[in-house]
């Protein structure tokens, strides 16, 4: 073979797999190509006809905002929360406390006002803090961190219900999809998020395997 | 844009950006030089101030949310805790270059506000965020221990 046979087949074969995919989406099988910065709407999940399954396969899919750095960087492993896309340990030094609001001295508001402050590229949130230690999600598989929410012992004392107006309303878990510059913000919007959970609630709120 | 600011107990009128740093209207318009500036992005702690009473990097505070807060600087700082901190500082001797220090010396002001008796570990959370270049942080621990002491006595 020349090489010019084998720069023709490797030029060839992206474009093939191209057609292949574009075809595949105007036939509709499968689910939508999402990007990595999008979620698949609620309804789109219409079609799993076992119930269990749609449930499992929605909190999969909200599962790509809560195992994000926006959402994970604050419900850390340890008492040290992260920060950027790339989730390394806070700087400077600062810990949850009693009240996940930070150490007597080093409060969160010491450095966190209400607002993101893009010129010293601090966000900024009315009640910026950490959550409690009950809803650490770091390091968590996304099985385990569906008991976590459902689970009143750990979640605040919460039902489903109130869990899902929790995420539509806090001000600081809707700051996650306008973080300011330099960091990336939760997939698709808060809309589509609480849509997710409210479908996975009424699919019989299922967990997938931790 | 206009703004009203109260600073160490003075009512300010200014005309700045609204997203200009409180650190910048209190060293270049209103001379209070005594606050730093270390890193502008809450990194150091060399600008720290209170507002209400509790800490602040004037850094990072953007004058238009100010929201008619009271701002003290290390200017104008007093009360048991100052006195105790300020004293402790001299008596360790604990500035070497000097330039972090009323910084520190705010943020020690502020521990001690709410833990009369801090631990070391107390003491180094509440300090994490005011960095040192000349590395005084045994002594900067001893005077808030001192100080601490003598708020207790």
């Amino acid at each position: 073979m020349r090489a010019r046979d084998v720069c023709l087949i490797f030029l060839t074969i992206p474009f093939v797999a191209g057609i292949v995919s574009m075809l595949s989406e105007a036939t509709g099988q499968g689910p939508p190509t999402m990007a990595a910065d999008e979620l698949r709407p609620a309804a789109s999940f219409a079609s799993i006809a076992d119930r269990r399954s749609r449930s499992i396969a929605l909190f999969e899919e909200a599962g790509k905002v809560l195992q994000h750095p926006r959402c994970v960087n604050c419900h850390p492993a340890t008492e040290r929360p992260k920060q950027g896309d790339s989730r390394r340990l806070h700087l400077p030094l600062v810990v949850r406390g009693v009240d996940g609001h930070g150490a007597p001295g080093m409060r969160c508001a010491t450095c966190h006002q209400a607002n993101n402050y893009d010129q010293a590229g601090i966000p900024g949130n009315a009640h910026w803090h950490l959550a409690p230690a009950s809803m650490a999600w770091e390091g968590r598989s996304l099985g385990e961190i569906c008991e976590q929410l459902k689970d009143p012992a750990r979640n605040g004392n919460r039902d489903i219900a109130m869990i899902i107006n929790h995420v539509k309303t806090d001000s600081l878990v809707i700051w996650a999809w306008s973080p300011g510059p330099n960091r990336t913000p939760a997939p698709g919007t808060n809309t589509q998020f609480g849509e997710l959970l409210r479908a996975w609630a009424e699919a019989g709120a299922e967990c997938p395997t931790p | 844009m206009p703004h009203v600011i109260k600073v160490n107990g003075a009512t300010h009128s200014i005309d700045v950006d609204d997203d200009t740093p409180l650190l910048w209207v209190l060293r270049d318009l209103l001379g209070l030089n005594g606050t730093k500036f270390g890193c502008g992005v809450s990194q150091c702690g060399a600008c720290t101030v209170f507002m209400n009473g509790k800490p602040l990097r004037s850094c990072s505070m953007p004058v238009s949310a100010l929201s008619g807060g009271e701002i003290t600087t290390i200017e104008a700082v007093k009360g048991r805790e100052a006195s105790a901190v300020q004293n402790a500082w001299v008596a360790h001797d604990v500035p070497q270059c000097g330039y972090c220090q009323s910084g520190q010396v705010m943020s020690a002001i502020a521990l001690l506000k709410e833990l009369r008796n801090p631990t070391d570990r107390d003491i180094d959370l509440a300090m994490s965020g005011n960095i040192c270049r000349c590395g005084t942080y045994a002594r900067i621990r001893a005077a808030i221990h001192d100080a601490a002491r003598t708020l207790a006595g």
